[in-house]
């Protein structure tokens, strides 16, 4: 027998989010991915699909201001959070300015991985226990592939971005 | 992705409730393994139970020096935890050289205890496996074995076990607390975990319960330690050998010393024996070798990962150099 906040397979689960600062309820089944609800249901096709599997980060979003990947989080497990996806970065016209950093550096090539990407490099950069040299940075970043190979022009682009954003230079490691 | 029916409990005992009657009904708190494993069809549960909503998410230093970690707070959380990060930092090393910043966003302490292993033909619904279906055999064996454990082994499972967060806590010393419908039990880390032996698919001691908190043993003090992981690549993988050292010096003689090991073997390792021959020794390369060669006397190699004995003695040896270090930088 069913009770409150048991739901039947076939049942459909109402879930009311905060989606880039805006409120948001949507009906979803039991076992819909956030990710595929995102793209599928709300329209937001800027978080990627990659490998499904949160191995390549391409689908990477916050989840409460934390990076996480969106194909291993259920919707329903969202109640009531507050989700931001690359459309929720940019103010009106403006970039953020690790978006803005992405371009300045040429941080990607088929920009496939580039929202993933953008969206682990704004939570590093708000995050006051993850360190600013180099060697942290690509640590940090490790969960986002880039089967280009822009390795290179991300870290620059992210480290731009940390003195664009707090005016501090990443140590040289 | 299969179907399956979902509730959200709001306390321990509506999760206990809404789990009774459903064997195959699992849990969900941070679904790392669990989302994965389901799109993988390899884990079918009729039911998933949100348990986010559960207060189990606070850090507590208790009088005796302990801390109790609710089974919620996230990998991150705790890596991060500045009485982690001062009494316990082999903890804190082992979380994050796992997974990515995103898993360990999502990933909590009770989940990675329960973390599936990574053996490919466990993850392949097509493959024979005794763990996921017993009676099935073990495509390991015969197969492409270059990741399995050399420790620990059995004739129908060779299946790693793949937390470096558990490694730590071998170290450290911990006891889970479960909570089942007839109450809370505890149950040391150390026995929570079962070998494969015959029955690979039984892979730890809990019951119709759910894991509420993990409380660590009082600190060692003063004390030198170090996680050193060897891997595929620099980050983001897991193990193919890796050592917790924990090491306190007394001039420079070895006091205390734990020495576990992960990606070599089929649950959490710790090595007494290679502890007990430290003990009193000096702290030097002569004595970490031989702690090394006795820690791995018994591993047993498939056709495909030998490699991993040397790799795993390289491992052991600078864990130990690196404790020891540790310490005498503490010291000074």
């Amino acid at each position: 027998m069913l009770e409150t906040h048991d739901h039947s397979p076939e049942a459909t689960v109402p879930v009311r989010l905060t989606l880039n600062g805006a409120p948001v309820t949507v009906e979803v089944a039991p076992n819909a991915i956030l990710l595929d609800v995102l793209r599928e249901r709300l329209g937001l096709t800027g978080t990627k699909k990659g490998c499904d599997h949160g191995q390549c980060g391409a689908c990477t979003v916050h989840v409460d201001g934390r990076a996480m990947n969106a194909c291993l989080r259920l919707a329903v497990m969202c109640e009531g959070q507050a989700i931001t996806t690359i459309e929720g970065l940019a103010e009106g016209d403006r970039l953020h300015p690790v978006q803005q950093a992405f371009l300045d550096h040429d941080a990607f090539q088929c920009g496939y991985c580039s929202p993933g990407q953008i969206m682990s490099a704004v939570a590093l950069l708000e995050d006051p226990r993850v360190a600013g040299d180099v060697c942290t940075v690509r640590e940090a970043m490790s969960g986002n592939l880039c089967r280009c190979g822009a390795y290179q022009n991300i870290l620059a682009a992210i480290q731009d971005a940390r003195l664009r954003l707090h005016g501090q230079e990443g140590d040289e490691a | 992705m299969r179907p399956f029916a979902f509730a959200r409990a709001d306390s321990v005992e509506r999760a206990l409730e809404c789990r009774r009657g459903e064997p195959t009904g699992a849990f969900v708190a941070g679904g790392t393994t669990l989302l994965d494993l389901v799109k993988l069809d390899v884990m079918r549960p009729a039911r998933v139970i949100d348990i986010n909503a559960l207060p189990l998410k606070d850090v507590e230093r208790l009088h005796d020096d302990r801390l109790r970690i609710g089974a919620l707070v996230t990998n991150t959380d705790l890596a991060y935890h500045p009485d982690v990060l001062a009494d316990h930092p082999l903890l804190s090393q082992a979380i994050l050289a796992g997974a990515s910043s995103q898993v360990r966003n999502m990933a909590t302490v009770g989940g990675n205890l329960m973390q599936r292993t990574r053996c490919p033909y466990f993850r392949d619904p097509t493959a024979a496996c005794n763990k996921r279906e017993p009676g099935s055999g073990c495509d390991a064996l015969t197969g492409v074995n270059r990741m399995h454990a050399v420790l620990g082994g059995s004739d129908r499972c060779v299946a790693v076990h793949p937390s470096d967060m558990c490694v730590a806590l071998a170290a450290i010393g911990a006891t889970l607390s479960l909570q089942g419908p007839n109450g809370e039990r505890e149950v040391d880390v150390a026995d929570f975990h079962r070998l494969p032996g015959a029955t690979p698919h039984l892979e730890h001691e809990l019951g119709d319960e759910l894991i509420v908190a993990v409380t660590l043993a009082p600190p060692l003090k003063p004390l030198g330690a170090a996680y050193v992981k060897l891997r595929d690549r620099a980050s983001y993988e897991f193990a193919l050998a890796s050592a917790g050292a924990m090491l306190s010096l007394d001039e420079d003689l070895i006091g205390e010393q734990r020495l576990p090991l992960g990606g070599v073997a089929t649950k959490p390792w710790r090595c007494h024996a290679a502890e007990a021959l430290l003990a009193g020794k000096r702290a030097d390369t002569a004595a970490f070798e031989e702690a090394a060669d006795l820690a791995l006397a018994d591993a047993a190699p498939l056709a495909h990962n030998a490699f991993k004995i040397p790799l795993a003695r390289q491992a052991i040896v600078r864990a130990l150099r690196d404790a020891a270090r540790a310490h005498r930088e503490d010291d000074t």
